[in-house]
Order: C-alpha cells, then sequence, then structure tokens
C-alpha cells in the first residue's frame, strides 16, 4: 500500500530502531509503515529512484531502432522490449512513492540533471547488432545486478524485483537470438556483431559501479541488505556466465588478460577504464546530452496531454456530482 | 508539473494526476492481491493503464483499481488491538484438536 512512512515519535526512537534492527537481523522485510532510520530511507529513494530513471532512459538507444527493424517479426519484439523497460521505470517509481517522494518531482530532478542514471545508456547504438548485444550483454548484467535484490529488505522494491526479473529473460534471450541469426548471416554482418561486442563490453562491466575498494556506500547498504552483493563480486559473476556465451556464439570478448584461472575457479579479467567510468556518469558520455534533451521534450510534449485529461475527469466528475 | 509552459490552465499548482492501488485476479478462484501502483486522471483511465502496466503477460483475469487516499490501513503501533484475537484465541485453528492417528480423513 502507499502510504507515507512512519516518523520516530520523540518518545521512544531506541524501541524504533532496535525493532528495525531485529527484523533486518531476521531477513524480515520493511514495509513502508513500518518506521525506518532517516539513512535508510534516503539512501533508498536514492537507488530506487536511479535505478527507475536507468529504466526510462534505457528505453532510448534501443528506441532508435525501432523504425528501422529489418522485419516485422523485429520489430514487434523490439517495440515489446522497449515497452517493458517503460513498465520497469513505472514499477519502480511506484516502489519509490511508497518511501514519501513523488513520482512528478523525481522526473523533475532527471530532466534537470540532478539525479543520475545508469553510464550504459549514454553510448549510441551505431548498428542493428547493437539491439542484440544490449540484449544479451547489457539486459544480462542487468539480470546479475537484479535477481538479489528480488531479496532486498524493502518489501515494495523487492516485489518489483521480482516482476522485473521475470521479463529480463526474454529481453536477454532474444537479443542473444538475434546475434546468433546475425553470425550465420555474411562475413559483414559477422563483422557487424563483432564491432558492436567491442563497444560495449567494456559498459556493461562498468555497470555494477566503481571497484567494491572505491564503493564507501556498499558496507552500510549491505548491512541494510539493500545491496545483497558488492560491485566485484557481481561483475566477476557476469564475466563467468558470459565468456562460454560468446565462444559459442562465436565472438572475441575485447579483453586480452580475459583467461580461465583454474586456481580461484573463475575467469580473470582486466580493469575496466574507471576515468571513461567517472566522465560518463557525470555527464560527459557521448550522448548524456541527448538522452536527457529527449525526455524533457516527451514530458514537455506531453503536457497539454496530461492537462486535458485531467480536465475531461474534472468534467466528469462535477457532472456525476450533479446528477 | 513543469513550470510555465503554455499559460492554459490557472498555471501554478496544477495538480498531479491522483495515485491509485492495483489489485489483480491472477486465475479464476484466486483473491484480488495487491501488485502496486499507478497515476492517473480518472477510474477508467487508471484501468487502462493497469491493464497495460500490469498485465502485460497474462498476469490476470480482472483489475480493481481504488484512489490511494480511499485506502483505509490499520497502522502499524495498533498490532496488538488488531492483531491479537488470531494470537490469543488458538481454538480457531484446526491444530488445537487432537485427533487419534487412526481416524482416516481428517
Ligand atoms: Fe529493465
Ligand atoms: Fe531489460
Amino acid at each position: 500500500m502507499t502510504t507515507h512512512t512512519a516518523s520516530a515519535p520523540p518518545g521512544a526512537p531506541a524501541d524504533l530502531q532496535a525493532e528495525f534492527d531485529a527484523r533486518i537481523a531476521a531477513d524480515q522485510r520493511i514495509e513502508p509503515r513500518d518506521w525506518m532510520p532517516e539513512g535508510y530511507r534516503k539512501t533508498l529513494v536514492r537507488q530506487v529512484s536511479q535505478h527507475a530513471h536507468s529504466e526510462i532512459i534505457g528505453m532510448q538507444p534501443e528506441g532508435d531502432w525501432i523504425a528501422s527493424a529489418p522485419s516485422l517479426r523485429r520489430k514487434a519484439i523490439l517495440l515489446a522490449k522497449v515497452q517493458d523497460e517503460a513498465g520497469h521505470g513505472l514499477y519502480l517509481y511506484a516502489a519509490a512513492e511508497t518511501l514519501g517522494v513523488d513520482r512528478a518531482d523525481l522526473t523533475r530532478r532527471l530532466i534537470e540533471g540532478r539525479q543520475k542514471y545508469s553510464s550504459i545508456f549514454n553510448y549510441p547504438s551505431l548498428t542493428f547488432a547493437d539491439v542484440g548485444v544490449i540484449g544479451w550483454l547489457v539486459d544480462g548484467a542487468a539480470i546479475c545486478n537484479q535477481v538479489p535484490l528480488c531479496r532486498s529488505s524493502f518489501g515494495p522494491y523487492a516485489r518489483a524485483m521480482v516482476r522485473i526479473c521475470k521479463e529480463e529473460s526474454f529481453h536477454q534471450r532474444q537479443g542473444y537470438e538475434l546475434l546468433m541469426r546475425m553470425m550465420e548471416g555474411t562475413e559483414e554482418q559477422r563483422r557487424m556483431v563483432q564491432d558492436a561486442v567491442d563497444r560495449w563490453w567494456w559498459p556493461s562491466l562498468m555497470m555494477f559501479g566503481p571497484p567494491d575498494a572505491e564503493s564507501p556506500n556498499t558496507q552500510q547498504s549491505m548491512a541494510w541488505r539493500i545491496k545483497r552483493d558488492t560491485n566485484d563480486d557481481l561483475r566477476q559473476k557476469f564475466v563467468d556466465m558470459t565468456v562460454p556465451q560468446a565462444e559459442r556464439l562465436g565472438v572475441t570478448l575485447p579483453d586480452p588478460e580475459l583467461t580461465w584461472n583454474d586456481e580461484r575457479g573463475h575467469y580473470d579479467f582486466g580493469e575496466p577504464d574507471w576515468d571513461e567510468f567517472k566522465r560518463v556518469i557525470s555527464g560527459s558520455g557521448p550522448k548524456n546530452a541527448e538522452r536527457i534533451q529527449r525526455r524533457r521534450a516527451a514530458h514537455e510534449k506531453g503536457e497539454w496531454v496530461r492537462e486535458a485529461a485531467t480536465a475531461y475527469a474534472d468534467k466528469h466528475s462535477a457532472r456525476k456530482a450533479a446528477a | 508539473m513543469s513550470n510555465d509552459t503554455n499559460g492554459t490552465t490557472s498555471g501554478a499548482a496544477r495538480p498531479e494526476w491522483p495515485l491509485y492501488e492495483v489489485f489483480v485476479r491472477g486465475k479464476r478462484g484466486l483473491n484480488h492481491v495487491h501488485v502496486g501502483s499507478l497515476h492517473a486522471a480518472d477510474d477508467h483511465m487508471a484501468l487502462h493503464n493497469a491493464r497495460n502496466l500490469y498485465t502485460r503477460r497474462n498476469e490476470g483475469v480482472s483489475i480493481w483499481v481504488v484512489r490511494a487516499e480511499h485506502i483505509a490501513a490499520s497502522s502499524p503501533d495498533e498490532k496488538d488491538p488488531y492483531f491479537a484475537p488470531s494470537g490469543d484465541k488458538v481454538y480457531r485453528h484446526p491444530t488445537f484438536y487432537p485427533i487419534p492417528e487412526d481416524v482416516p480423513h481428517i
């Protein structure tokens, strides 16, 4: 239920804190009307709204290809996929609203550049092979990130993640299948796939965030169980999952250091360019300005529609009241 | 509400579309279950949006929407008076009644 969060009555914060801590320790869920520490609420608002923004902005790189998809089948699939991402954004805005913030305000923060979204969506999608690689690698990385969040301590966020994860597997599989078809095609098509893999591999690894040593909030978030694994652990898991898929597909992942380490039982891999990551996340990626500009334009062009719907609803409720 | 794009209505505090809670009956024989919320201008649009947002893959056979402000909820600190009866009236549960093992189908 979406109702505002209870705040600590001045009398007994110690009891409330103890009850909260006990819930977390027992791996129970915190629900919107429960008392929660202000830091927990703030961290969640930031995490959930940035996640929502990422889904919404994430429609753009693939959306660019809907009109020029090579077949009706691919167009229908891509349309359904992009529509799902819009849905993911809305599930997450709804979860954020249970923390006492308001969706219109979050949208404003996004289009005014006051809140971040995933750095991955600031790269261009240059060919149709990018659509396949985004599904395979970007949605693949998103799945790695999101599956553990289905057990987030905050109930509405965990429930939104369950819905989202159910839909992500279609996203990843349609991408991989698209790439398999292209790899069966001409030499030029295979080159397109390899080129897209070369461009998206490193940004995909960056989706898990900075290395653990430079991720100061991880400790607290893991204690609160709103993060269940560290960035580096998730990155490793993603690499381990993806290498055999790349081999089967017949593409090369652009990392000369990528080798199986028998002792660790994992793949070793190179370090992403963290300076590039910092540049892109703080606004200077190839597409940052365009992504925000387009989101803002869509919002502003929708203004008259929102107003007309409100006017229509007002007129009808007035008529009903009069009758 | 973006500031003053075109001054059609009163301009200042243009109200947001209200919040609706959405309940879906997954299949015949089950109760409607709360699945999340959305914003819509009126009931009709709320149903339409709920259909597109929460049931894109046969997740339901029936949808209820209700304005969030119309829901009355028990509050967490009322836990005792509200939920105690089920705790102390153990005789409401079948396990309260010991039945010998050799009595079938019970
Ligand atoms: Fe998504
Ligand atoms: Fe996705």
